[in-house]
């Protein structure tokens, strides 16, 4: 009874149309400028819409990397999804970038440049989001036809270096060593252990593989 | 030129002060409907009484509710909300003192005979916070010069050593697995930094006796110098020989210094120090605004330093 159940919920979950996703997953993004532009982001209101921006992107860059363990391990399949996820992490990071940019900094280019080269959470963030462009941008089935699968899929193992850039830009922007950032970094570095396991014993070959990471 | 007037509001309108005290009874009447824990050791705020002072800046005060409510105080949680929703747990009321080390008279004060020999000031002090923020708060206390003068040091007496209260029962941030400091928090001054006029130990702020999360009952304000600086809750003041240890120069000393002034021209290694951000100004959109030397205390402070490399003893 309880496994019949479970297959409906997760069959009626396949069945969520992928608009439904983008639109529930920019929800926080219009809340958070909501709250901001009516001046109920407490004391430091754009330093809280950056860190709420920031955090939604690396959760969207987490929930990516969730999707193959989860159907693996737990038989929640959500690939049908992970594009959707993969890009609102892009939206995130880039929404992020630009309140950083044109609120925080006040579009100060020197400021700015001084920021990009002399801190390290700052060139690293930046990183991350560079890292990510290339990966939204070929997010679409035209641009996998025309790279092919196989130099899509290397593309796009650069993923794990915005993943990893991404969690160490957190841990640095904050004094200490506070608990969630490194929440946040374990949960990085068993995904990409998980993958790192795989990789080092191949159950199957090429492509059919690499899709599923 | 127009000058905006605060609104006149009739005499009649204002709750009357005794009446307005009064809430605390209602408070201590709800510990009958089983509601005591939420209330229990928050100390009544009582009006304090101060004399105006040339030190106080002229700039606008950052609204209480902010000042109240964006705290650093990491023996209460590392985040900015965390002293307002946990230090009310702390109780200040018996509160024991003492002043001991190289001084001819060293004594364990109750906090009352502690503070009764001292006028109180008002002290409108800009705060400037190692993060990039900063805040213009209206003290009161009176200068730690007193409380050393009357203890008497010893000539030997270089420096000053602060430290906060222990006491995990009622400090969460001081429970548990992850503690982000080693406590106690200590903090430390050169005697002639401890001695300088614009040093004080505060016990109120915005007129009436200091919030918990402020640094209740007892914290010093040093405002030339980055917020956490400013030891709160503060037990045991101990005249000393040598440098004393202070905790952030403990946790990470490549990032924080002993004497940690505000200075621009000094960026902390993980980011700038040359601008901040006045909290409660402009909301959203409210631009940055230049960081001053010394917290634009430089004048009264500068020559503290003549001769030091302020980019070595940062």
């Amino acid at each position: 009874m309880k496994a019949r159940s479970r297959s409906l919920l997760l069959a009626r979950l396949k069945r969520i149309p992928k608009l439904v996703v983008y639109i529930v997953g920019l929800v926080p993004a219009l809340w958070f400028f909501y709250l901001g532009l009516n001046d109920q982001l407490g004391a430091e209101p754009v330093r809280a819409l950056e860190h709420e921006l920031g955090l939604w992107a690396l959760r969207f860059l987490l929930a990516t990397l969730a999707i193959s363990p989860l159907r693996r391990f737990a038989g929640i399949d959500l690939f049908r999804f992970r594009r959707a996820f993969g890009l609102l992490a892009f939206y995130y990071a880039a929404l992020h970038v630009a309140v950083y940019i044109f609120i925080d900094m006040g579009l100060d280019p020197g400021a700015l440049w001084a920021d990009l080269l002399k801190r390290p959470y700052v060139t690293i963030g930046m990183l991350s989001f560079l890292l990510l462009a290339p990966l939204a941008i070929t997010s679409n089935d035209a641009m996998i036809r025309r790279m092919g699968p196989q130099a899509w899929l290397r593309l796009h193992r650069l993923v794990y270096l915005a993943v990893i850039a991404a969690a160490a830009h957190f841990i640095l922007v904050v004094k200490s060593w506070p608990l969630q950032p490194l929440v946040y970094a374990a949960i990085t570095a068993a995904l990409l252990g998980y993958r790192l396991a795989r990789t080092k014993r191949p159950t199957r070959s090429g492509v059919a593989q690499g899709m599923d990471r | 030129m127009l000058i905006p007037r605060p609104s006149s509001v009739p005499a009649s309108e204002i709750t009357p002060r005794s009446l307005y005290l009064r809430r605390r009874e209602f408070i201590a009447g709800a510990g009958g409907l089983g509601l005591s824990g939420l209330f229990s050791g928050s100390a009544a705020s009582a009006r304090l009484p101060a004399a105006k002072s040339p030190f106080s800046t002229q700039e606008p005060p950052t609204p209480l509710k902010d000042v109240t409510s964006y705290n650093n105080y990491y023996e209460f949680g590392s985040g900015k909300a965390d002293p307002a929703a946990n230090a009310q747990s702390l109780t200040v009321d018996p509160w024991q003192v003492s002043v001991e080390g190289l001084v001819a008279k060293p004594a364990q004060y109750q906090l009352e005979d502690f503070i009764k020999p001292h006028a109180l000031e008002d002290r409108i002090y800009r705060m400037r916070c190692v993060e990039g923020w900063s805040m213009v708060v209206p003290w009161i206390g009176f200068p730690l010069a007193e409380v050393i003068n009357s203890a008497e040091p010893l000539g030997s007496a270089k420096f000053v050593a602060f430290e906060t209260l222990v006491r995990p029962k009622e400090m969460s941030g001081q429970r548990g697995l992850l503690q982000l400091l080693d406590w106690p928090y200590v903090e430390g001054l050169r005697l002639d930094e401890a001695m300088h006029p614009l040093t004080i130990l505060a016990v109120g702020l915005y007129g009436e006796t200091l919030p918990n999360q402020n640094g209740a009952p007892l914290r010093l304000v040093v405002p030339w110098k980055y917020g956490f600086k400013s030891i709160k809750s503060i037990v045991r003041i101990r005249l000393v020989e040598s440098q004393p240890q202070t905790s952030w120069n403990k946790q990470a000393p490549r990032e924080y210094g002993f004497y940690s002034n505000v200075n621009p021209n000094v960026d902390h290694p993980r980011w700038s120090q040359g601008t901040e951000r006045r909290i409660g100004e402009g909301g959203l959109f409210a631009k940055r605004r230049p960081t001053l030397m010394f917290n634009g205390y430089a004048d009264q402070v500068a020559s503290l330093y003549s001769g030091m490399d302020l980019k070595e003893f940062f």
